[in-house]
C-alpha cells in the first residue's frame, strides 16, 4: 500500500483491523502456491522463526467488539475471559480455515487449555503451546529456551517441508529488527507528540502489523509517520498517562478512543506486546537461535507474563515507563477474569503508591460496549492530575 | 448430626494428628520453614535440608473448611484484590492480614524461603511474588514446563535437572546449612514409592462394586499425606498401610462407602468427577451425593497432587533427580487437555462408571478452562453422560446449594433414563 495521507493510511488499517476474514493475510497466502500462515495468540511468539519459514505469522487478537460470540459461549464458562470464546468463534466458523497452524504463547491457564482444545478440535494442524523460560540464566533457561526454539524451527521446518537456514534466519531476525525500531519510532512519537498521533490511530497501526507480512508494516509505519508529520492537529490540554494491564484480550476501540476524548493522552501502552517485547535489536552475526534466546532473556519488556527475581525488580519496568515517556499517571485497564493482569496489579500499584504516581483501575472485555461509566472515571482522573499534579 | 458426631476413621484420626504435628512443628520456631505448593511439591528434597513444609493452599482449605475464609478473601478485595483472581491467592492474602494464625491457633513464622515448585498453575507464579512482597524472604523456583504435547520432552526433564542441580539446591544448602546428601534423598524417594504402591491399591479398589471407598469426598482424605509433607516419611507408609487394611476390612465385610454420617446405603450411581471440590460447603456438596446413593469411583482430583495409577509412575531412588522431574511433570493438570481426556475416558470404562460429573470451579482457570470440550469429548468416547455443577474452591458466595442439587437431581434422572433407555443422554450444560 501507498498512501500520503494519514486518514487514507488510518482507514486502510481500520479496514483491516474490522475485517474477521483475515483477507490480506489469505491474500498473502494465495499469492504463492505452498505458502502457509501461523496463527498465534498475543504476548511474545519468536515471529523471526516462523518469518524464516517462508511462512506468515498472523496475530489473532480474539474477535473484537463486533464478533457475536455464539459457538464459542458453549466452550467457556461465564467466569473465563472472553478472548478463548471469540478465539474458538472464529475458528469453528471457519474465519480461520485458511490458517496451517497455532501457537499459544505461556501467559496463563486460559492461554495453555486452548492450546489443548485446538489439538482436540483441529487435529490436523500443527499447534505448539509455546513455554518460555521463567529463569534468566543463559545455563539454565536459556539452554532450556534454544532447545524449544530448536524444537519450533524443526516443527515449522516439517510443516513447511523445507529447512529453515542460518542465512534466513538472519535475515528474518534483520527485517524484525526494522520492524521493531520503527514501532519504537512511533512510540516515540507519540509520546512526543500524542495529539499528532492520537492512540486510536497509533493502535490501529500497530494490530496491521499483526495481519501485514513485517516488511509491509515496516513502510505503513514510516508512510504514517511522515503524513502525522504534515497534519495540522491542535494540542490539547491532556494529561499524560500510561496504559497497563492489557496485553491480552485487546479492548474495544472505543475505549482507547474515550480515554483520549475524556483528557487522557495515552504516551505508552502495552497492547500487541509482541511488536515491543525485545527491547533491543537481536544480533544477526553469530548463532541466530542463540541470539534471539538471549535477547529474551536479558532485553525483554517485564509483564505480567514473566517472573521478577526480585522485589526491587518489581514494577520497574513500568516505573522507567512512566518516567521516559513523563506520564502524569496510570491506568490499570485489564480484561475481566485475567488472572496475570489482576494479580500483578496491586503489587505496581504500592510501587507507584510508593513515588506518589496517582493510577485508577478499570477493567474491560473486548466487547464492552458502555463507555460512558469509563469516561467519567478517566476524566475525573485527568481533570484531578491537572487540577492538583504539583507539575 | 452435629459436626462431633461425624464418623471418622482411624486413618483419619491418624491422618488429623500427622497434620496437626506438622503445624505444631511450621509454628514452633524450631525449624526452618518453606512455602511451597501441592502440585510439583519438592518434599522430599525439602526433609533432606531438614526444613518444614508448609502449603499455602493447605492452609486456605483449612480455613474454608472452619468457615473463616469468607472473611479472609474479603480482607483481601478490600485491600486491592479483584473479585476475578483465585481464591486461594486472597484466602492465603487475608490469613496474612488477620494475624497469620495457623490451624493450632499459634501465628505462622515467616517462611525462610518460598520454594516456587509448582506445575499447572501460572497463578502460584504471581501468588508467590504477592507473599514475597510482604515476607521479604528468598524465593526460588523450579519452573516445570507444560507437558502441552502429552508427553514431557527431554528438554524438560533436563531444565527441571539443571534449576534443582543449580538453583533449589544450593539454595536450601545456603537456608538451611546442611549440605545436599544425594543418599538421603534416595531413602526418601524408595520410602514415596512404597507408599505410593498402597496409594495406587487403595484407588483401584473403586473398581469393585459397590465401591468400598469414595474417590472424590473420601478420596481428599486418602491423598492428604501423599501429597503433603508425609511424601517420603515412614508415616505415610504406616498411614497408607492401616488405610489399606481398613478398605480390605471393609471388602472382607461386602461394605460399601463409608459417609461423615455413616454407612452410606445402597450404592445406586457411580461417577468419575473432575476439578476440585468445594471447601466451604463440603460436607453438605458430598451429602448431596450420598444422600442420592451416588458414590464417586474415580476422580481428577486424587492427581492433582500426582499421577500415580495413569502411567505407573513411582518415585525412583536410582535417579532421584529424574524422578523428581518426571514426577513435576506428570502432576493432573499439567498434562494437555488431550491427556486429560484420554484419563476420564479410561476411568469411566474400568471403573464401570455412569458418568462424568464436572465440578468447575470459578477460581481455578488450571482446572475449569477448558472443561466444556472436554466433557464433550469424554462423551463422544465413553457414550456415558456428563453434567456440570458450579462452585469454587474457598469463596463460600460462590456456593448455591439449591442450583447444585438442582443440577445433580437432574443428572441422576438422566443416568436412570438412560439406563431405561439404553440410548445415549444429552448433556446437562
Amino acid at each position: 500500500m501507498s498512501a500520503d495521507s494519514v486518514k487514507e493510511i488510518v482507514d486502510f488499517c481500520q479496514g483491516i483491523f474490522e475485517d474477521l476474514d483475515f483477507t490480506k493475510a489469505r491474500e498473502w497466502k494465495d499469492a504463492e502456491p505452498g505458502r502457509k500462515v501461523i496463527g498465534y495468540m498475543p504476548v511474545y511468539v519468536p515471529r523471526e522463526i516462523i518469518h524464516a519459514a517462508g511462512m506468515l505469522p498472523l496475530g489473532i487478537l480474539g474477535g473484537g467488539a463486533d464478533l457475536e460470540v455464539i459457538h464459542g459461549d458453549a466452550f467457556y464458562q461465564s467466569y473465563i475471559c472472553r478472548i478463548p470464546r471469540s478465539t474458538v468463534e472464529l475458528a469453528i466458523t471457519g474465519k480461520l480455515d485458511f490458517v496451517d497452524g497455532m501457537m499459544f504463547p505461556s501467559i496463563c491457564d486460559v492461554m495453555r487449555n486452548l492450546s489443548g482444545i485446538w489439538q482436540l478440535l483441529f487435529k490436523d494442524k500443527y499447534v505448539r503451546y509455546f513455554d518460555v523460560p521463567q529463569n534468566f540464566k543463559d545455563e539454565v533457561g536459556g539452554v532450556f529456551y534454544a532447545n524449544e526454539l530448536r524444537e519450533l524451527k524443526e516443527g515449522l521446518e516439517k510443516l513447511g517441508g523445507r529447512e529453515i537456514t542460518e542465512e534466513a534466519l538472519r535475515h528474518s531476525v534483520e527485517v524484525y529488527n526494522e520492524n521493531r525500531q520503527w514501532v519504537n519510532k512511533v512510540y516515540d512519537y507519540r509520546s512526543a507528540t500524542p495529539w499528532k498521533a492520537p492512540s486510536v490511530e497509533v493502535y490501529l497501526l500497530m494490530r496491521a502489523g499483526m495481519v501485514l507480512p513485517p516488511e509491509e508494516h515496516t513502510q505503513l509505519m514510516k508512510d504514517y509517520l511522515a503524513a502525522a508529520d504534515r497534519e495540522d492537529r491542535p494540542m490539547r490540554d491532556n494529561c499524560r498517562i500510561a496504559l497497563t494491564g492489557a496485553f491480552c484480550e485487546q479492548p474495544p476501540l472505543n475505549l482507547i478512543k474515550s480515554l483520549e476524548l475524556s483528557g487522557c493522552y495515552i504516551v505508552d501502552d502495552d497492547f500487541m506486546l509482541v511488536t515491543r517485547w525485545l527491547l533491543e535489536d537481536v544480533p544477526t552475526d553469530g548463532d541466530p537461535i542463540e541470539n534471539l534466546s538471549k535477547a529474551f532473556l536479558h532485553h525483554s519488556a517485564e509483564t505480567a507474563a514473566k517472573f521478577e527475581d526480585t522485589v526491587e525488580g518489581k514494577g520497574s519496568y513500568l516505573l522507567e515507563t512512566i518516567r521516559k515517556r513523563r506520564a502524569d499517571g496510570v491506568i490499570f485497564a485489564a480484561p475481566s477474569f485475567c488472572d496475570p493482569a489482576l494479580l500483578d496489579q496491586p503489587m505496581l500499584v504500592s510501587r507507584l503508591e510508593a513515588h506518589k504516581i496517582p493510577y485508577i483501575t478499570m477493567q474491560y472485555a473486548e466487547n464492552s460496549g458502555q463507555m460512558q461509566p469509563i469516561r467519567e472515571q478517566s476524566g475525573t482522573f485527568a481533570d484531578s492530575i491537572k487540577l492538583w499534579s504539583v507539575a | 448430626m452435629s459436626q462431633q458426631d461425624v464418623i471418622k476413621s482411624r486413618s483419619m484420626l491418624l491422618q488429623k494428628e500427622m497434620i496437626a504435628r506438622n503445624y505444631d512443628k511450621i509454628t514452633s520456631g524450631e525449624v526452618k520453614v518453606s512455602s511451597t505448593f501441592v502440585p510439583g511439591n519438592l518434599n522430599e528434597l525439602l526433609m533432606c535440608f531438614d526444613i518444614a513444609n508448609n502449603l499455602p493452599e493447605i492452609n486456605a482449605i483449612q480455613n474454608a473448611m472452619r468457615k473463616k475464609s469468607g472473611e479472609m478473601i474479603m480482607e483481601a478485595e478490600r485491600s486491592g484484590h479483584s473479585e476475578d483472581v483465585c481464591t486461594y491467592v486472597k484466602a492465603d492474602i487475608g490469613m496474612m492480614a488477620k494475624g497469620n494464625i495457623a490451624p493450632n491457633g499459634k501465628p505462622f513464622p515467616d517462611p525462610d524461603v518460598l520454594l516456587l515448585s509448582y506445575t499447572g498453575c501460572f497463578t502460584f507464579l504471581k501468588w508467590f511474588e504477592l507473599l514475597r512482597e510482604q515476607y521479604k524472604c528468598p524465593t526460588v523456583m523450579l519452573q516445570v514446563p507444560y507437558s502441552a504435547d502429552g508427553q514431557p520432552t527431554k528438554n524438560h526433564r533436563d531444565y527441571i535437572v539443571k534449576q534443582l542441580k543449580e538453583e533449589v539446591i544450593p539454595t536450601l544448602e545456603k537456608i538451611s546449612g546442611i549440605k545436599f546428601d544425594i543418599d538421603r534423598l534416595r531413602e526418601y524417594l524408595r520410602k514415596s514409592a512404597k507408599a505410593e504402591d498402597d496409594l495406587v491399591w487403595m484407588l483401584e479398589q473403586s473398581k469393585r462394586k459397590p465401591s468400598p471407598i469414595d474417590c472424590y469426598f473420601g478420596g481428599v482424605y486418602y491423598m492428604g499425606p501423599i501429597f503433603t509433607a508425609f511424601r517420603g516419611t515412614d508415616e505415610a507408609i504406616t498411614y497408607y498401610q492401616m488405610l489399606r487394611e481398613e478398605i480390605q476390612e471393609r471388602i472382607d465385610k461386602g461394605l460399601g462407602v463409608q459417609t461423615p454420617e455413616g454407612e452410606m446405603g445402597e450404592e445406586k450411581y457411580r461417577l468419575v468427577v473432575e476439578g476440585p471440590p468445594n471447601w466451604t460447603s463440603f460436607r453438605e456438596f458430598w451429602k448431596m451425593f450420598h444422600e442420592a446413593g451416588a458414590v464417586v469411583v474415580a476422580s481428577s482430583y486424587t492427581k492433582v497432587g500426582g499421577v500415580y495409577d495413569y502411567d505407573n509412575f513411582r518415585h525412583d531412588p536410582d535417579h532421584p533427580l529424574e524422578s523428581l522431574a518426571d514426577y513435576c511433570l506428570g502432576v493432573y493438570t499439567n498434562r494437555n487437555l488431550p491427556t486429560r481426556v484420554d484419563m476420564l475416558a479410561r476411568n469411566i470404562k474400568e471403573y464401570e462408571a455412569d458418568g462424568l460429573l464436572i465440578n468447575s470451579i470459578k477460581s481455578c482457570n488450571s482446572f475449569s478452562a477448558g472443561q466444556l470440550v472436554l466433557m464433550r469429548e469424554v462423551e463422544k468416547l465413553t457414550g456415558k453422560p456428563g453434567a456440570f455443577v458450579e462452585t469454587d474452591l474457598v469463596d463460600p458466595r460462590y456456593f448455591s446449594a439449591a442450583n447444585v442439587k438442582n443440577r445433580l437431581e437432574s443428572y441422576f434422572q438422566m443416568i436412570d433414563q438412560k439406563r431405561r433407555a439404553g440410548g445415549s443422554a444429552t448433556t446437562l450444560a
